[in-house]
């Protein structure tokens, strides 16, 4: 037990809720104005003119709120995990507090690790809660994320984001966390420098020593701490830069395909950062059956990962459709094309 | 140096922007924005009222020459949403295509930018419009 990381008391999901904005820009759309021809996914999600993490962040913590059905001021702390910060100095955590009424009892902020950044959170709140210095802590992972134009991160790079809010495990928790685990490395697979507008990557170096040594060492010591092997999960959550290297993990680790994919959104909605394994996550608790077993595995470049094992609990039953569900808002899509694409992405200088 | 921004004049306001928090005065008369009087009873005693966000869209009209600041955003909806509590606000609808508008389409509020003062000035988030958002199938 040596590894794991464990709350002195327990704690769990007491609601949880999903964002993807509505616009769509399909691969092949992206490939036509830079004369490509093979893509990572299928399409992926724009965020609107009016949209950014904080839009997004907002309607997934409404949603979450939704589930938990508790007052917003019981909240003790906002933590959203981005790499799309609207301001540079300024935290999101405070709007999106105000905005959905959890103002001025609690902490907030902003944390940052790429992609890994939404479960960093989540690890934050789990302690916070987990440690007695609060009974409820929501964690929000939610990106706007960028790719330099013709770039083959253009055709991933999306929007969307999720929020969770963690509370006590009790009869109101719809899942449990029964233990997590960080790894972290320094791994230079992908970064961007300041007042930069697009990030950098290593090309091939983002596969092997980043993405795969990071997901397996985390998944694999969790699952052994805990004497599980992939059988005893129902249900997993890799992070989904694509859609090849989320299959490509649970081979490795010896997961079949069928668990992997209702939480594998990334070949229609992108790769949405910061939210990615949240979203992903949200999708599987709109259909999960209690008692059913989650392994989420998130990554994030520079390099590490967070691994958690979650028990669905039968609140859910009762709380999955006080919100809307994950698959709503990935199903209501209006297709754009590169020109209103550029627009809503502020390419054009008016 | 950036220009003047006024940041204080929208700060005041973040709460009923933000949330669609209006006024209830003791009478039980809902109004939007929250004022110092009842508009209907002359009260003074007026509390804030968090309205649902639900509405109908009374009429509209597409904005393609907007005030200065907006002029990225063009062309958008703007459009007099009647809440379902009764009080009439003047609102953008978004995430709507300018043909699917129809009188008495039902929206529900939804949290967006409205505007930036350029690339240094504060970021201002209000009260939009959009249509129900729907269970949808595959």
């Amino acid at each position: 037990m040596g590894k794991l990381l464990r709350p002195n008391r327990e704690v769990g999901i007491v609601g949880y809720g999903a964002y993807v904005p509505m616009y769509r820009i399909k691969a092949e759309e992206i490939g036509r104005v830079w004369g490509i021809s093979s893509f990572p996914i299928q399409e992926k999600s724009v965020p609107g003119l009016d949209e950014d993490t904080i839009t997004i962040g907002i309607e997934a913590a409404r949603n979450a709120l939704k589930r938990a059905k508790i007052d917003p001021k019981l909240i003790r702390a906002i933590w959203l995990g981005t790499e799309s910060k609207p301001y540079a100095v300024k935290p999101s955590g405070t709007v999106i507090a105000e905005a959905i009424g959890a103002t001025p009892d609690l902490d907030a902020a902003d944390f940052e690790f790429a992609c890994k950044a939404g479960t960093e959170a989540l690890q934050a709140a789990i302690g916070f809660v987990g440690s007695g210095m609060a009974d409820y802590a929501m964690a929000i992972g939610a990106d706007t994320s960028q790719g330099r134009p013709g770039d083959h991160l253009e055709f991933t790079a999306s929007a969307g984001g999720a929020a969770y809010i963690i509370g006590p495990k009790s009869s109101d928790t719809l899942a449990y966390f029964e233990a997590s685990y960080s790894y972290v490395t320094d791994t230079p697979d992908f970064w961007r420098r300041q007042h930069e507008h697009y990030p950098r990557h290593g090309n091939r170096f983002t596969g092997e020593p980043a993405y795969f040594h990071q997901i397996i060492n985390a998944a694999k010591t969790l699952m052994e701490e805990l004497d599980y092997s992939p059988n005893d999960f129902d249900y997993a959550v890799f992070h989904q830069p694509n859609v090849k290297f989320p299959l490509t993990a649970a081979k490795i680790l010896g997961i079949p395909k069928e668990k992997v994919l209702p939480g594998l959104l990334s070949g229609i909605i992108g790769n949405t950062y910061s939210g990615a394994t949240l979203v992903g996550v949200s999708a599987v608790l709109d259909i999960a059956k209690p008692g059913d077993r989650i392994l989420w595995v998130s990554f994030g470049s520079g390099a590490g990962s967070d691994a958690f094992s979650l028990v669905v609990q039968d609140a859910i039953e009762e709380k999955r459709d006080l919100a809307p569900k994950t698959m709503d808002y990935v199903n209501r899509k209006k297709y754009i094309d590169y020109a209103l694409y550029a627009k809503a992405r502020r390419k054009y200088i008016v | 140096m950036g220009k003047p921004m006024q940041v204080a004049r929208h700060w005041r306001h973040f709460r009923e922007k933000y949330a669609l928090v209006g006024g209830k005065c003791e009478n039980g008369h809902l109004m939007f924005p929250k004022r110092e009087v009842c508009p209907v009873c002359g009260s003074r005693n007026v509390e804030e009222y968090q309205f649902s966000g639900r509405g109908k869209v009374v009429s509209w009209t597409i904005v393609r020459n907007p005030p200065s600041g907006l002029e990225y955003y063009r062309p958008y909806p703007l459009a007099l949403v009647q809440l379902e509590e009764g009080p009439v606000v003047l609102a953008q609808l978004t995430d709507v295509d300018p043909e699917e508008i129809d009188f008495g389409m039902e929206v529900e509020m939804v949290t967006r930018k409205v505007r930036e003062f350029d690339e240094d000035g504060i970021i201002l988030y209000s009260y939009k419009f959009r249509p129900v958002l729907k269970p949808q199938k595959e």
